[in-house]
């Protein structure tokens, strides 16, 4: 059996081994090995909206009968239908179709927003970028669309959104 | 033996090699293995106070924050840039000795019976210290924080909790900074909650092994440093939210989760931390051994001295006012608490098998092993004993199998646990007719109990009480701590001990014979 006393060089050795192999093992692993989060020449779209879409019905005016029916104080002339459209997406990449999906409204009476989140790694370079949404169930045809040619830089993240306050689909 | 306890018997014998091995050179009071929790403590102690100083140097604006780290990073760095790099390495050193804390206990199989507070207490510690960890890195806002915070966001986007989904708060444009300062509280109230949470988790324990000891704890602190000095912690380019970065030097202590959820899929993730989530929660709720008796108090035998309730490993023994006699206490078990381990008994000064009753009760007792029947038992095999050097030996059902030493020179008394040896049993031996005691069981630190070889070695060397009466001779006692694996080692111990008894003669350093009274009395 060893001395255990601090002075003996042996136990001071073994110590020293010691806590330079939890270091090692510490430090190593702070940092290491690399991870490669997104392979070299590729970049990222993302799709993603938070938002509202249209109701799914136009408002009406109340007729006289259907007002006299309710409550004094409910009586407001115009109704609206609280449900609103699914948000359709399509989006293709130098005419190749990239993705196709639909968002449903949520909430239990679907009034609330759609929401989508998608992450496509795409090679880097020109692209022609064609999105095309629809917002509105009233109208059979794609409402929002955009199309623009790219050039996307590696590991450049292109965020595809639905900004109704800034014009519709949005590039950022 | 199926195939998991197997697996477990022999990861179960490796660590306790590896244990004795560092035993050699830290002592078992400071070696690392067997405080793995304090050392968790003292990692969390270090990246606390760190992180208080960080903290106040700190610019909270999304804006500010990173060139506020760079600064302290390198023009800072004899100081700030050191405290940082404390704070990163103390932050993985605690993932680091907590992941061996939990597979320790988990081999040496203490994750059941009255040990399922301290084991289901644990498992929500592992959220706590992994969502401080990873909320750290958020702070920093380089681009690692960046693809962290995202990466965390889309594995909770799974989950239907958020209105807007979180991941939508990384969006160009859509960060602000009252976000941000959501982080920074994150980042110190989780900490803290994880503090609150380890002090339920060493609420069994009693006199809980938290703070490492003098030289672990120097010894700790100086590898930080010198590794913080080797190699400072350093960020990575400020976080862009246009730009993803290609290649990370990522932290695999808490960060490995990232890759792990982009290798499979968020839910994939979900998946992997709820089952083990459930796998560590649900362990302590397989069949197991049922646990022995707990310890039973004779109130007529208790004087109040309080000995068995310091003794308690587990806090499972209560000091009560004594019903009949004002200003006095009685021992009271809290069968809940109770590991069943003996120490108590051995604790008592009701044990001493010098008193003359006939059948000896003592104050507080193991049905299992009641110190009446032991007293017998020794007596009988002492009695029994032929040969030039007599030695009777004391080992523990835990550590290395005393019982195989048994021989017609030897008698061997197997206890639960060697904390539940009365000092007064090594006088009696000697007394009786033993030319040597042997007292064994596991290494200190190994004792399934605590504290069981601690107390007697205590209790033997007189610093403890109950102490074995100095005018026992020290050459007729030999201590030998063996774990389960080194029965080589407790048969050498044996037979060195055997030798050195040979050399004294039959009379040098040898107590009074004694006779007990009762058995004079009765022939
Ligand atoms: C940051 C994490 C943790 C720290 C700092 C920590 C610390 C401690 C400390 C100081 C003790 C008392 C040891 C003693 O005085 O003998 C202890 C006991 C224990 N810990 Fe932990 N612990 C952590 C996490 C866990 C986890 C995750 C588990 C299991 C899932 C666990 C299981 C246990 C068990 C079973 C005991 C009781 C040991 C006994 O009864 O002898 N711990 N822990
Ligand atoms: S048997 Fe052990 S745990 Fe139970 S009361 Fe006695 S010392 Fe405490
Ligand atoms: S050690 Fe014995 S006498 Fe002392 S309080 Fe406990 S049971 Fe009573």
């Amino acid at each position: 059996m060893v001395s255990k006393s601090p002075t003996n060089p042996l136990v001071l050795a073994g110590q020293a081994l010691f806590y330079g192999l939890f270091a090692v093992i510490i430090g190593y692993f702070s940092t290491s090995p690399d991870f490669t989060h997104i392979e070299p020449g590729r970049s990222l779209i993302k799709l993603s909206f938070s938002t509202q879409g249209e109701p799914v019905g136009e408002c009406r005016e109340r007729t006289p009968e259907e007002l006299a029916k309710l409550a004094p104080n409910m009586r407001t002339a115009r109704i609206c239908p609280r449900e609103r459209s699914p948000i359709k997406v399509n989006i293709a990449l130098n005419g190749e179709p990239l993705f196709e999906g639909v968002a449903q409204p949520s909430g239990l009476s679907k009034d609330g927003a759609s929401t989508i989140y998608k992450r496509f790694e795409v090679p880097a370079g020109e692209h022609l970028i064609s999105v095309k949404m629809n917002d509105n169930v009233r109208i059979p045809d794609f409402n929002h669309v955009r199309e623009e040619k790219m050039t996307l830089k590696p590991a450049q993240i292109l965020v595809i959104d639905l900004r109704k306050d800034r014009g519709g689909i949005f590039f950022e | 033996m199926s195939l998991s306890a197997s697996i477990r018997q022999g990861g179960l014998a490796l660590m306790q090699r590896i244990e004795s091995l560092f035993d050699a050179f830290f002592g078992a009071a400071a070696n690392p293995w067997r405080h793995l929790g304090a050392l968790g403590f003292y990692f969390l102690w270090i990246a606390l106070a760190t992180g208080i100083y960080l903290f106040i140097v700190l610019d909270t604006g999304i804006e500010e924050i990173h060139t506020s780290i760079e600064y302290y990073t390198h023009e800072q760095w004899w100081l700030g840039g050191i405290v940082r790099s404390l704070h990163r390495y103390a932050a993985d050193g605690l993932v680091l000795v907590m992941l061996l804390h939990i597979l320790r206990e988990f081999l040496y199989g203490r994750f059941y019976g009255f040990r399922w507070y301290s084991w289901i207490t644990g498992v929500p510690t592992v959220w706590l210290v992994y969502a401080s960890g990873i909320g750290g890195y958020w702070l920093v806002w380089d681009q690692l924080g960046l693809f962290s915070a995202v990466a965390s966001a889309e594995w909770f986007d799974w989950l239907p909790i958020f209105s807007t989904p979180a991941t939508r708060n990384f969006l160009p444009g859509l960060l602000t900074d009252r976000f941000f300062s959501l982080l920074v509280f994150l980042h110190i109230g989780i900490p803290l909650s994880l503090l609150l949470a380890l002090w339920v988790h060493i609420q069994r324990v009693s006199q809980s092994d938290v703070f490492p000891a003098r030289a672990l704890s120097i010894g700790t602190l100086a590898m930080l440093i010198v590794l913080a000095l080797v190699k400072p912690t350093v960020s990575h380019g400020k976080a862009d939210l246009s730009m993803a970065s290609a290649t990370l030097h990522i932290d695999w202590y808490y960060l490995f989760i990232h890759p792990l959820m982009y290798a499979t899929s968020p839910a994939g993730l979900w998946a992997i931390a709820g089952l083990l989530t459930l796998l560590l929660l649900a362990l302590p709720l397989l069949p197991h051994p049922k646990q022995a008796p707990v310890a039973v108090v004779n109130p007529p035998n208790c004087n109040g001295c309080r000995r068995c309730f310091v003794d308690c490993p587990y806090g499972a023994v209560a000091m009560l006012p004594h019903p009949d006699k004002p200003g006095h206490e009685l021992a009271r078990v809290i069968p809940d608490l109770c590991a069943s381990c003996g120490i108590c008994a051995g604790a008592c000064p009701s044990s001493t098998p010098f008193r003359s009753v006939e059948s000896l009760v003592t104050g507080i007792d193991m049905p299992q092993q009641p110190i009446g029947a032991l007293r017998e038992e020794m007596e009988r095999k002492i009695a029994a004993l032929s040969g030039p050097v007599k030695i009777a030996v004391f080992g523990c059902e835990c550590a290395a199998q005393a019982s195989r030493l048994e021989n017609a020179d030897t008698a061997v008394l197997n206890l639960m646990c060697t904390g539940l040896l009365p000092p007064s049993f090594v006088e009696y031996a000697l007394r009786g007719g033993a030319d040597g005691v042997l007292v064994t069981g596991c290494r200190e630190g190994s004792c399934a109990y605590r504290f069981g070889t601690q107390w007697t070695e205590e209790r033997l060397a007189g610093r403890r009480e109950p102490h074995l009466r100095p005018t026992v001779p020290s050459e007729r006692l030999r201590l030998a701590w063996a774990d389960g694996h080194e029965m080589s080692h407790l048969k050498a111990a044996l037979d060195d001990f055997r030798k050195h008894l040979q050399t004294l003669s039959a009379d040098e350093k040898r107590p009074r014979a004694y006779t007990p009274r009762r058995i004079a009395q009765h022939g």
